[in-house]
């Protein structure tokens, strides 16, 4: 296996970034559509069902399916890069206006009744109060969104666009098996580190979210 | 003065919660709602800083309708403290506390000082400036609480049931330090509870709510425990009232023996005095050592504690004491049994 990395590293830097890119964006992006379409799902509790309803039957339709569906709606080429992106970013979404809608609905209670009562206005009080509030569940729904992207992408190769998931394919037709490790301790390993910097991330955020416990 | 002119309110579905109430609220005291769950004391309360909208009537503070004023920069002219202290789990202390002063735009460093000096005030040590509110006791959580309540210096307090939540020990600290801060303060003061007790022990005047939003009496504790004005008043500030209306009765006019002369009839006891002539016990005829003191009072107290130091002594008399507790009389049951009936003489209904 070492010499198949020593032969290849390029090649295998290449695929790792574009695993890094393509796995992230669409967290970011998803995280950013997320936000304003939960905040709605709470704010008008009629919306919650459908918003939630959709977003499962999102996350439910299949990845290839979507790499198919995608081009016909909006003008990216079935081989694009961005036709990842965007079937991720969608999942990402799917996942996380749940989550933001159920994270805002539980901080609901005595902190945030005293904001309204004390002259909070309702921008002001999602921001300073409801929101940081609400980090460490909406934290756990990011945690979970950026291991399934970056387990995601793999399926990607399929289409010739697949980060690390190139090695996995050029291993099958190969009949080689030292890529398709290659390829998998990688993507645990680049998994892994995500986890652990949103860890550190929203124990930066939230140092008061372990105070009791002290 | 906060003023209710024929305020109702009913929520969708035709539930009536607050009847046609006309109610004052006299500046710089405290007025105490009190009722039954479902009385509509709490809709009464948060109509004041609009939280709720009344149905009809008019809401006013020293004249001003409040609904005609912006409900934000209403509530911040207004403390507001709850039940379980509502505080930000996500800021500490100090920050909870200067909460209001930053929506009014006081720069941080400011508010921050004024929040720990204000600590203070509420019997907290500034060492806890810097903590999370989970780091706290819950009577250390409702403190912060009034605190907070307390920071940009509102004319008026609203007040929900505020101890209701603490252990009965921590309950009567908080609430002799609320009474010796509002003696400090004078805040006209708006407070919900459903315990009559502490309505009786905090409020200036009292309103008594009964089911379907109806005010069923308003007046000075002692003129509820008095003169309760229909069944349900005498009902609710129950059985024992005529015990409780001793708390506002001063043991001022009340005669006493001579501590030198006094010997229990039943077990001839005698009060031993120490050098300086302060009480240290009861000896009591036929037996080793002192029986302990339940107590003394000054003419200042109230003949509830009276009675109830005459009703505990082992003889039978409660022990009066001038500033500086030397003992300065005696006085027995029979003596205060005597004293009631006098003064019920005295103020014939």
């Amino acid at each position: 296996m070492i010499d198949y990395i020593r032969g290849n590293h390029a090649r295998i830097l290449e695929d790792l970034g574009q695993h890094v890119w393509l796995s992230l964006v669409p967290v970011v992006l998803g995280a950013v559509l997320a936000l304003p379409v939960g905040y709605l799902a709470v704010r008008y509790r009629w919306l919650y069902a459908p918003v939630v309803n959709t977003g499962g039957v999102l996350y439910s339709v299949p990845s290839l399916a979507l790499f198919v569906v995608i081009p016909a709606i909006i003008p990216v080429g079935v081989l694009s890069p961005l036709n990842i992106v965007v079937a991720l970013s969608v999942y990402t979404f799917a996942l996380l206006t749940r989550t933001v809608a159920d994270a805002l609905i539980s901080v609901q209670g005595e902190a945030t009744w005293a904001a309204t009562a004390m002259g909070f206005r309702p921008v002001r009080r999602l921001l300073s109060v409801e929101l940081p509030m609400s980090l460490p569940v909406m934290m756990a729904g990011l945690r979970v969104a950026t291991v399934s992207n970056i387990s995601l992408v793999s399926v990607g190769a399929i289409i010739g666009v697949g980060g690390l998931g190139d090695l996995f394919t050029r291993g099958l037709q190969l009949s080689f098996l030292e890529p398709i490790f290659v390829g998998i301790i990688l993507s645990v390993l680049l998994a892994a580190l995500c986890d652990i910097a949103i860890v550190l991330l929203q124990r930066r955020l939230t140092p008061w979210s372990r105070a009791g416990a002290r | 003065m906060i003023t209710f002119d024929a305020v109702t309110k009913a929520f969708p579905g035709g539930n009536v919660a607050v009847d046609n109430l006309s109610l004052e609220l006299p500046t710089g005291q405290i007025t105490v709602f009190v009722g039954p769950s479902g009385c509509g004391k709490t809709t009464s309360l948060r109509m004041i800083n609009r939280t709720i909208e009344p149905s009809s009537g008019t809401i006013s503070i020293d004249g001003e309708d409040v609904t005609a004023q912006d409900a934000a920069l209403l509530r911040r002219r207004i403390g507001y403290v709850i039940q379980h202290a509502g505080l930000f789990p996500h800021r500490t202390v100090a920050d909870n506390i200067a909460t209001v002063p930053l929506l009014n735009g006081v720069n941080r460093k400011q508010a921050r000082e004024e929040a720990v000096a204000l600590l203070g005030r509420v019997g907290l040590d500034e060492s806890l400036a810097g903590r999370y509110p989970a780091q706290l006791s819950g009577g250390q959580q409702q403190r912060v609480g009034v605190a907070r309540a307390l920071a940009a210096d509102p004319p008026v307090m609203l007040m929900d049931e505020p101890f209701s939540a603490v252990d009965p020990i921590v309950r009567e600290g908080l609430q002799r330090e609320f009474l010796r801060l509002q003696a400090e303060l004078g805040k006209t003061i708006a407070f919900v509870t459903h315990d009559i007790d502490e309505a009786v022990k905090l409020g200036d005047r009292v309103a008594v709510f009964r089911e379907g939003g109806h005010l069923a009496q308003v007046g000075t504790p002692q003129e509820l425990l008095d003169d309760p004005a229909d069944d349900f008043v005498a009902d609710f500030v129950g059985r024992d009232r005529g015990f409780r209306a001793l708390s506002f009765i001063t043991a001022e006019r009340l005669e006493v023996e001579p501590v030198a002369s006094y010997v229990d009839r039943g077990h001839g006891a005698r009060l031993v005095l120490d050098d300086d002539g302060r009480p240290t016990g009861w000896s009591v005829d036929g037996t080793e050592g002192l029986r302990a003191l339940p107590g003394t009072f000054t003419a200042e107290d109230a003949l509830r504690l009276v009675t109830d130091l005459a009703i505990t002594s082992p003889a039978g008399a409660a022990v009066r004491v001038d500033a500086g507790g030397v003992a300065d009389g005696v006085v027995a049951h029979e003596a205060i049994a005597r004293h009631l009936t006098a003064l019920r003489h005295e103020a014939p209904r």
